[in-house]
């Protein structure tokens, strides 16, 4: 290790004219006041070239990619309802949720083949397999399980091969479950920090969000003597994701910020909103249609915002690099006391 | 004939160990490539010595083709960004180097307070080591036996320019690389990274997995673009374009090792001549990419250039995502199962 001789830093300071400090002004007061009891030591402390970002923000769009999270996941657990419902003798929720299945798979598709720079090279993907890229891993868990979904979801509206349909419809559950939360990996898999620093909740939040929208899109669309485990699952899922969320958004100090405050800040709350009135309608619900409707609808509609909200939070962390330079600073800073202070 | 793998070092390598994370010391052989691989070649850029001209800029657009862009990456523009005379801005997609320019002052350190000692010589107080100033004649290498070339007094103020030219790092742990899932990033002969641009399909994943956010998306193009450490000219025995451009030898290329010790011996030079911040930036193979391929010399914090100050390879945390990943997967099957279980119709 070289450590820098004299003062660290030995008060030198950006010195390049008025343009500079407005734009720093700008940068600075761009964002909401302090809390009080809120520290602001670091971000005087803090320097960076320009105020530009170290990372490069993805390159992934909206609406693109937070649907493809959202319809990917919602698929994973219809496929998986849909299955068990199938073999316990529950006909309108497997057709609801093997279409669910099929349309939120391919719909996926058309969502990630959209976001490609070059999309006429999808089949790329499947050129090699690549345990280190969650979206090589993605792309064989998503390939063979939308066309087995959508083979399912195909019998279901042909009425016809029920025993293929039995078969596909395996596959496609054994399927389900990573469908649900490979996708927590490829976010948390960069150096984007406020994705990296959740790696441990992400999956969880993403798991619960699947179960959500799943459970509720089944809900609304099968029979109430059929909805029983759907409304389980579905209730089940909006509790662990409203815990998951939390812990995002409190338990990792500065980078925990992007996802309270601003655009990020507003869609999560809403898909909080969304959730636990969707869970309290599911609860109340009983038997009766229209409140089961909107509950499962609101549900689905938490689910889907809550993956906007995280993607947001990303962006907002990536193109500030206060929260690239910051947490590595104090990492290092950390590292330097630990080697100081441990006996030679 | 050995195979030349585009998957990481992770899962191809011999060594169980340092497969995501740490020191790898033939990082060409462990992805395949046969004993009579070339060594590693890398970049050491001395930014005590860089004079802010650009030449390796102008010399990697014109070697490369790279199109014309603004410091947003929008083609085809031009614009002037105010900071400094940097109006490149960031690396890119088409800027695969880019000089950094910061100016920066500092209140001269009075040794006391000027009680009753009216026009004593407060803010005139020399420096230590003033700059040589030659007339007439433009700087050269002969500034790097300067202690501080780019520093001067003006009134109570000292002011100095940091100028360093940036470029990809070709870490030994590429995250680009790791989670490329085309395999159109692949590790050369020489243990640079480069970009296969005819597999490349736009997916993007590079871009925010970079921790340098070196590598990015051309726009109406779609690809992914960075510097190459000119693997067309090294594979002809050529050193790349910047580096022979580079009028100071701020940036030297060669062996990964000689630019090691030759980095270690220039950094005791500048700070037995007193200069202050001198420190390398990306030579230790224990950092958070196991060592990069193009590593520095600054005067400053990384940070006061744009660099992170701990870079670590994302894909070190891999295994730990891979696990909760399953467990998340086990917990939505277990819930949809038992939802199920235990309950009649």
């Amino acid at each position: 290790m070289t450590a820098a001789e004299g003062v660290p830093g030995a008060a030198w300071r950006r010195a390049d004219g008025p343009p500079a400090q407005d734009r720093e002004r700008r940068r600075r007061s761009g964002g909401r006041p302090p809390r009080p009891g809120e520290s602001v030591v670091g971000e005087a402390e803090f320097t960076s070239y320009y105020g530009r970002p170290v990372i490069k923000p993805p390159v992934w769009k909206t609406p693109d990619v937070p649907l493809y999270l959202f319809l990917g996941g919602a698929a994973g657990t219809s496929a998986l309802l849909g299955t068990m419902a199938e073999l316990t003798g529950r006909p309108a929720l497997a057709r609801a949720a093997h279409l669910t299945a099929g349309g939120g798979a391919l719909t996926s598709v058309g969502f990630l083949i959209h976001d490609l720079g070059r999309p006429a090279r999808f089949l790329n993907m499947l050129r090699v397999f690549k345990p280190t890229s969650p979206l090589s891993v993605g792309s064989w868990v998503l390939a063979p399980f939308s066309a087995l979904t959508t083979a399912t979801a195909g019998a279901h509206l042909l009425g016809r091969f029920p025993r293929l349909r039995l078969l596909t419809g395996l596959g496609a559950a054994a399927l389900g479950g990573p469908m649900t939360t490979y996708t927590a990996a490829l976010l948390a898999d960069t150096a984007v920090p406020s994705w990296h620093e959740a790696h441990r909740e992400l999956p969880f939040a993403f798991a619960g969000s699947a179960m959500a929208a799943g459970g509720g899109i089944a809900v609304a669309c099968s029979p109430a003597e059929e909805a029983g485990p759907a409304r389980q699952v579905a209730v089940t899922g909006a509790l662990v994701e409203l815990a998951a969320m939390h812990r995002i958004e409190h338990g990792h100090g500065l980078v925990s910020e992007p996802y309270r405050t601003g655009r990020a800040g507003r869609l999560l709350r809403a898909a909080r909103a969304c959730t636990v009135t969707g869970t309290a309608l599911t609860l109340a619900a009983g038997r009766r249609r229209v409140p089961a409707l909107l509950g499962g609808a609101l549900l689905a509609a938490g689910s889907a915002v809550t993956r906007f909200g995280v993607f947001d939070a990303g962006l907002a962390s990536a193109r500030d690099p206060k929260y690239t330079v910051e947490p590595q600073r104090a990492r290092a800073a950390e590292r330097d006391a630990a080697a100081a202070g441990a006996p030679s | 004939m050995t195979t030349i793998s585009s998957a990481s070092t992770a899962f191809s390598g011999d060594d169980p160990r340092n497969r995501l994370f740490g020191p790898v010391p033939d990082v060409a052989g462990e992805r395949g490539y046969g004993e009579d691989h070339p060594p590693r070649v890398g970049f050491f850029t001395d930014t005590s010595v860089c004079i802010g001209c650009k030449a390796c800029e102008v010399a990697c657009k014109e070697w490369n083709t790279l199109p014309m862009d603004d410091a947003e990456g929008n083609r085809a523009q031009l614009g002037l960004t105010g900071a400094s005379y940097d109006n490149t801005g960031m690396l890119g997609a088409n800027s695969w180097r880019h000089v950094a320019f910061v100016e920066q002052s500092r209140a001269v350190d009075l040794p006391m307070p000027t009680v009753g000692a009216p026009g004593s010589a407060g803010g005139q107080r020399p420096l230590a080591d003033p700059p040589v100033v030659h007339p007439g004649v433009p700087a050269s290498s002969t500034t790097a036996e300067q202690s501080a070339p780019q520093q001067t007094t003006s009134g109570d103020r000292e002011i100095r320019w940091l100028m360093s030219s940036d470029v990809c790092k070709h870490c030994t742990h590429a995250a680009c690389l790791d989670v490329c899932p085309t395999g159109s990033l692949f590790r050369t002969e020489f243990g640079s990274v480069v970009v296969q641009e005819d597999i490349c399909n736009g997916c993007g994943y590079c871009v925010p997995a970079c921790p340098y956010g070196v590598i990015d998306q051309r726009q109406d193009d779609g690809r992914v673009f960075k510097c190459t450490l000119c693997y067309d000219r090294l594979t002809d025995g050529l050193q790349p374009a910047c580096a022979s451009a580079c009028p100071t030898e701020s940036i030297q290329f060669g062996d990964l090792d000689e630019l090691r010790a030759r980095a270690d011996a220039r950094l005791a030079a500048l700070q037995e001549k007193g200069v202050e911040g001198a420190r390398l930036y990306g030579h230790d193979e224990d950092d958070g990419v196991g060592g990069a391929g193009a590593f520095f010399l600054l005067l400053d914090e990384p940070e006061v250039y744009g660099l992170p100050p701990d870079p670590v390879v994302t894909t070190r945390d891999l295994p730990s995502m891979w696990r909760h990943v399953a467990a998340g997967a086990a917990l939505v099957v277990g819930v949809v199962a038992s939802a199920f279980a235990g309950r009649r119709r």
